[in-house]
């Protein structure tokens, strides 16, 4: 059949099984938005208040699903909008497709009003990206980014479409959703030679990120772990990976990581790490890391294989498809020894938790989890409250935390929390602080409009804690440009401004009876949760350190 | 630093030498040569880089390039079993006194006078990339006005190819 350019755009998402979009509209997309009209019962579309919170939305609404999430925004500053939200998707290879409109092809290089270089702007921060230069490019090249966008290790996609593309008349037969290309296990003779080691190792550990939840490799990971009677930690990324409760898990490991997980991770001999790519929040000093360990890596991205680390084995393949393979020539052990020593470093980790009363970041994420439900997703934005809800949430189902890893985007959480929470069908929290809230807080009219059933948890310190942290451990206290308290927002009164309901919470009882409300709310609900502004996110590695600097507690 | 040579077989579509050089910026990887040309098929294009680095950094940079949906294919090529020719022009001044010995290393060096006037030779000489730097730096004795050269094309002896590797 014949459509027009922005029709067959439209037409070719809803084929591609997307159920809703976020967006902007503006100039270079209006025939967009009028096809948007068009199959407005086929397709839904959420109004953003900025084109960034549109990219965190698709972001969290994929990294909820599993599913490609898709934003679009005019040309210019529209696009220029999404930068930010692509990047957080490819660091943390999270599927995404990102449509933007551009000039007409007649005006393109001609410095045109909102004409900008968005495919040369993106370049390193997409998997691919295209120009679609005319008509009967444009339905392929968008199947083509959908492919893509889900293929091997998963990233963001991003479709630029000038104006008189949008508006031309072509040809448009609906096809069947593209399928992601299939994923194979590593060769036969690297998954050997990684058993032999695994088999010889006396104190093996389990280790995985992100792309174990992105090959749903769970059970087997549990199944190698029992098998070779290792501990399993994870990194950020992987929270949610395995429930926080399973008894062979140790939490998170890295900067702020868990100190039997991060010390565990540090004594084994043979670490089996998954999906992971070994950043320096990981690995700290790089010549102090995991020395004499034998690692072995398995990952669908070969670049990732003994990019920062020196591997025993690095395996590229599906870490799924990998482990089914791996697993028949793993012999069944028992280490007690090491059990001994995983069980000392738990029991040295549970004296050393924080086990002061009152409004302690622990206690606050102790009393949320209480509410959760197994399905609830919690999103995060980035800073001390991310930390402390990465080390005391308790999750029990894989892909419930949303949270912006690799590239730790400040603002990332409001978008990505309603995305979450419209992928799932699901009430979904946010944990955030005042800092980061302030950045994206104007997504809280999209919530609104939307009926968000969203809880905001805003830890309140009246500081950039995080920072302020370091200021206090490296800096002398110089406090320099981390004190908001001169701000005097009312975050009460800005939620309800919004037209959201909000309270404070001064107290932990305070805290359950605003809990209590919020999750019995229809739409958004922020709490306004005090803080102390000197709490700091323990264990620390300084950057650059090794384990042998972990710090665990703060002397005066 | 230990340099190495990788051939690449790119889509032949406008960009995709940008793709290609963008990735090595920004993980920053140094080009010492580079040469794009087309190929035997109107599909493809061909990138001939060399760089520099351990081996770590030599598998690092072909498994970032194959991330590259652009990029079809990729042939590592050694010295012993490839062939590698680069094309230099260079301009001397053209003085009675020394005109001479150019044009007897020249000779010598398999090169072939392409212009020459009252002022100036023009030589032209292909080669490997050590037998170029060989012959530049013998002509700095002489007044050197100008050096263009192609940077290096290569190909694997015998009848394997690029596109064999992955069958296009």
């Amino acid at each position: 059949m014949k459509l027009s350019g922005s029709d067959i755009i439209v037409r070719t998402l809803i084929e591609q099984g997307t159920d809703v979009v976020f967006g902007y509209p503006g100039g270079q997309v209006i025939n967009i938005y009028d096809s948007l009209y068009k199959y407005r019962d086929e397709l839904k579309h959420i109004l953003t208040a900025h084109e960034q919170g549109a990219s965190h939305a698709a972001d969290g609404y994929a990294r909820a699903t599993g599913k490609v999430g898709v934003c679009i925004a005019t040309s210019g500053p529209g696009a220029t909008n999404l930068v930010t939200g692509i990047a957080t998707a490819y660091i943390d290879s999270v599927p995404m497709v990102a449509i933007t409109g551009n000039v007409p092809n007649s005006t393109i290089g001609t410095d045109g009003f909102q004409e900008i270089d968005i495919t040369g702007i993106t370049l390193p921060i997409t998997k691919h990206n295209y120009f679609v230069g005319s008509i009967d490019r444009l339905a392929p090249t968008i199947r083509e980014a959908f492919r893509l966008a889900k293929s091997g290790r998963p990233g963001p996609v991003l479709v630029d479409v000038p104006k008189d593309v949008q508006v031309a008349m072509g040809d448009y037969e609906p096809q069947a959703p593209v399928e992601a290309d299939a994923s194979s296990a590593a060769k036969d003779i690297r998954i050997e030679q990684a058993a032999a080691t695994i088999n010889a190792a006396k104190r093996p550990f389990v280790y995985f990120g992100g792309g174990l939840i992105t090959s749903g490799a769970q059970e087997e990971l549990l199944a190698v772990a029992e098998k070779i009677d290792a501990p399993i930690g994870c990194s950020m990324m992987g929270i949610s990976g395995v429930p926080t409760d399973h008894p062979r898990f140790l939490g998170m490991q890295g900067m702020h990581g868990h100190y039997a997980c991060s010390m565990a991770m540090h004594q084994a001999d043979c670490i089996v790490a998954l999906g992971c790519r070994f950043n320096d929040r990981v690995t700290g000093d790089r010549a102090k890391f995991a020395v004499g360990t034998k690692i072995v890596h398995i990952d669908i991205d070969g670049a990732e294989l003994g990019k920062t680390v020196t591997l025993a084995h690095g395996l590229r393949g599906d870490v799924k498809k990998t482990l089914q393979k791996l697993l028949p020539l793993l012999e069944q052990k028992t280490h007690l020894q090491w059990q001994t020593t995983v069980a000392h470093l738990r029991e040295e980790e549970r004296q050393g938790t924080d086990s002061r009363d009152g409004m302690t970041p622990r206690n606050v994420i102790q009393i949320l989890n209480r509410y959760l439900q197994e399905n609830t997703p919690v999103a995060t934005d980035v800073g001390q409250h991310q930390m402390w809800a990465a080390q005391y949430l308790n999750l029990k189902k894989t892909r419930r935390f949303i949270s912006s890893g690799g590239l730790g985007t400040m603002g990332f959480g409001m978008g990505a929390a309603m995305g979450a929470s419209m992928g799932t069908g699901e009430r979904v929290v946010l944990v955030t602080g005042d800092g980061s809230f302030g950045m994206n807080l104007n997504e809280l009219a999209t919530a609104v409009a939307n009926q968000v059933p969203l809880v905001i948890l805003l830890l309140n310190n009246g500081v950039l804690g995080m920072v302020r942290q370091w200021k206090t451990l490296f800096f002398d206290k110089h406090y320099s440009n981390t004190t908001l308290d001169a701000r005097q927002t009312d975050f009460v009164k800005l939620a309800q401004a919004f037209g959201a309901q909000a309270s404070r919470a001064l107290t932990l009882e305070e805290l359950e009876t605003a809990l209590d409300q919020a999750f019995a709310c229809d739409g958004p609900y922020l709490i306004d949760c005090a803080i102390d502004k000197d709490e700091f996110v323990l264990p620390m590695l300084p950057p650059g350190g090794s384990m042998d600097d972990i710090i665990t507690r703060i002397g005066d | 630093m230990k340099k190495f040579t990788v051939a690449i077989l790119v889509n032949n579509q406008f960009g995709v030498l940008n793709r290609v050089t963008s990735m090595f910026r920004r993980r920053q990887f140094n080009i010492t040569s580079l040469t794009v040309s087309e190929t035997e098929s109107e599909s493809f294009s061909r990138i001939t880089v060399q760089s520099e680095g351990d081996e770590v950094k030599k598998e690092q940079l072909i498994n970032q390039l194959y991330k590259l949906p652009d990029v079809c294919s990729i042939a590592e090529l050694d010295n012993v079993d490839t062939v590698g020719r680069e094309l230099l022009l260079i301009k001397l001044r053209n003085d009675p006194e020394v005109r001479g010995d150019i044009r007897s290393a020249s000779d010598a060096y398999e090169g072939k006078v392409v212009d020459y006037t009252k002022d100036s030779i023009m030589i032209q000489m292909v080669g490997d990339s050590r037998k170029i730097d060989n012959f530049i730096n013998l002509m700095r004795d002489f007044e050197i006005l100008e050096i263009c050269r192609t940077g290096l094309v290569t190909l694997q002896r015998g009848a394997t190819t690029i596109r064999r590797v992955t069958n296009l």
